[in-house]
């Protein structure tokens, strides 16, 4: 692993003070120095650099509107398809920097569920757990239900829907749809699984789901999850950003941030004193 | 509040909600009425050899409309292939590709315009296109005109269809490394596919119903008709032809074929309504 460090701004997370940078043996993806804004306004990412660990899961936390959404929705170029919104530094998957690729195939590598559940209206569960592969093309029908299984297996959802592959996604319930979600994300194999809020708009039970099979997934699987809920990201996560207006404040194994933040403004936050 | 006050209200509440009432009737009724007087004119003249015979030559009496209708299916089917897929792929280019710029603003602009052009107008312009460089009157130029029609109400129609639409599906679809235009044409055309379909049906059902652009194109034929380059008869041109001519067995028949073509236009208005259904899953 060996970045090009010329774009590295002030607010690196490798700063020594903690000596709590993720090791960058492991180091899967790597922002160095993002800035992104939207159509005429200055950037809301001011230059953030962080390493996301393989096969672990990595939460960002951080006030609304800091840029937690913005960011990890640069990570897959999602940003980019709204008119006007702009991007640059690198962010080194495997280390290439994902804004020279062509997003389609990124996407096929950085997988995305979303704050709200959004499965295919027009899809059954089956379609819409394989319409990642079928939209590109894959015909093989073995296949495809081998993937469609293993997927909702991975998602914890096969016993829930194995006897209605065939009746639509959209009539399953909130918490169901959102593991549907996932197992949509899953069938594409990717390598990151990038999650924006996936239980804002969930129950706690549907949470406590959705945050074990997290736990099951993550030995296979780069996690990075968005979250409000600071519980969750000590729950999940192996390590967590804590980003304010822009900027990532610190970042550093979970446990360490949550019980000796080195950052004034971190324990602010997590003690509730602002946010 | 007190009692009297509370009565008043009642009362006006009341007699709002029967003037609202009545009103909603009389366009029921027009419509009801509209129909029940042309069935009651034309049942009489309704017999299964006035739906599948030709015309008697002028001055016999009998005789039917089967290549009216017959006619009517060919021009408004070939009018379909051709205005449906074009109304709804640039439909689909506004809503998808084209939001803002000049070249969509352009496209909307004409679209609308087109709409509101009189439709004997589309006819003349049919028959300068087609009819006149060919130098024969043609179903084929008749559907021309028909296609016309029917573009700009597809267009609009599949514009509005798409955009109601959610961005989160496209993104879903875009997040898992699916181009485009593939999110455009597998993704949330068929999300909007209700909506689009049932507007395609009514589009067609309105272009079997003009006359105006059919009178310098498709023309009229008496007989079967000779292919699709060749002049052809069509419902509402025939009740048409019917209807203004002196004879009173023609007057019975154009109320008859009026009886027809209100039957085939409330089935496809019905079945767009039925079978095309907003389901309550949120595709549209
Ligand atoms: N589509 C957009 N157009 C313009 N500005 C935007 C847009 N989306 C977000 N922003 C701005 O970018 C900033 C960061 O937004 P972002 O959605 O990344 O925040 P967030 O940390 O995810 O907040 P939340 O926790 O509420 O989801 C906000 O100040 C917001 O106003
Ligand atoms: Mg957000």
């Amino acid at each position: 692993m060996n970045p090009t460090m010329d774009t590295e701004p002030p607010a690196a997370p490798a700063a020594p003070a903690s000596g709590t940078a993720a090791p960058a043996a492991e180091t899967i993806l790597s922002v160095r120095g993002l800035r992104a804004g939207y159509a005429g306004g200055a950037p809301v990412l001011k230059g953030v650099s962080m390493d996301v660990r393989a096969r672990a899961v990595t939460a960002i936390i951080g006030p609304s509107g800091c840029g937690k959404s913005t960011l990890i929705r640069c990570l897959n170029r999602l940003h980019e398809a709204l008119p006007g919104a702009f991007c640059d530094g690198e962010v080194l998957l495997g280390g290439r920097n994902v804004l020279d690729w062509d997003p389609v195939l990124l996407r096929r590598e950085v997988g995305m569920v979303f704050q709200r559940p959004n499965p295919f209206p027009t899809m059954s569960v089956f379609d819409n757990v394989a319409a990642g592969l079928t939209l590109n093309g894959e015909r093989d029908r073995v296949k495809l239900a081998e993937r469609v299984e293993t997927s909702l297996r991975r998602a914890a959802l096969w016993d829930e829907v194995k006897d209605k592959l065939r009746s639509p996604g959209v009539g399953l319930s909130g918490g169901q749809q959102q593991r549907l979600c996932i197992a949509r994300a899953l069938a594409v194999e990717p390598r990151v699984l990038l999650m924006d809020e996936p239980c804002s708009a969930l129950d706690p039970i549907a949470t406590a789901r959705i945050e074990e099979l997290l736990l099951e997934i993550k030995d296979q699987l780069t996690v990075v999850i968005v979250t409000h809920n600071m519980q969750q990201a000590a729950r999940v996560s192996a390590h967590t950003a804590f980003m304010l207006s822009g900027e990532l404040v610190e970042f550093g194994p979970t446990q360490g941030l949550f019980t000796k933040p080195s950052d004034k403004r971190t324990e602010d936050y997590i003690t509730g004193r602002f946010g | 509040m007190n009692a009297s006050v509370y009565a008043r209200r009642r009362r006006v509440n009341a007699l709002m909600l029967a003037a609202t009432a009545a009103c909603a009737a009389v366009s029921a009724g027009v419509l009801l009425g509209i129909l029940g007087y042309i069935a009651w004119k034309g049942a009489s003249s309704l017999s299964w050899s006035f739906l599948t015979e030709l015309p008697k030559p002028v001055g016999e009496t009998g005789g039917g409309i089967a290549n009216s209708i017959l006619g009517s299916v060919k021009v408004v089917g070939l009018a379909g292939l051709m205005g449906i897929p074009v109304g709804v792929a640039s439909g689909v280019y506004l809503a998808e590709y084209g939001r803002t710029g000049r070249f969509a603003f352009c496209v909307r602009y004409a679209a609308d315009v087109m709409n509101g052009v009189p439709s004997i107008v589309i006819g003349l312009f049919a028959y300068a296109l087609v009819v006149m460089p060919m130098k024969r009157f043609s179903a084929l130029s008749g559907s021309v005109a028909l296609a016309l029609i029917m573009i700009p109400i597809i267009l609009r129609n599949t514009e509005e269809f798409v955009r109601l639409v959610p961005g989160t599906i496209r993104e879903a679809a875009l997040a898992l490394g699916v181009p485009r235009w593939k999110v455009a044409a597998f993704v949330v055309l068929p999300t909007a596919g209700r909506g689009i379909a049932t507007g395609a049906l009514l589009a067609l059902s309105r272009a079997a119903g003009e006359t105006a652009p059919l009178i310098f194109t498709a023309f009229g034929n008496r007989y079967w008709d000779q292919g699709l380059l060749g002049p052809i008869a069509t419902l509402p041109h025939t009740l048409y032809n019917y209807a203004i001519s002196p004879y009173a067995d023609w007057h019975q028949q154009a109320w008859a074929a009026a009886l027809i073509l209100m039957a085939f236009m409330l089935a496809v208005n019905v079945a767009a309504r039925v079978w095309l259904r907003p389901p309550s899953t949120g595709a549209l």
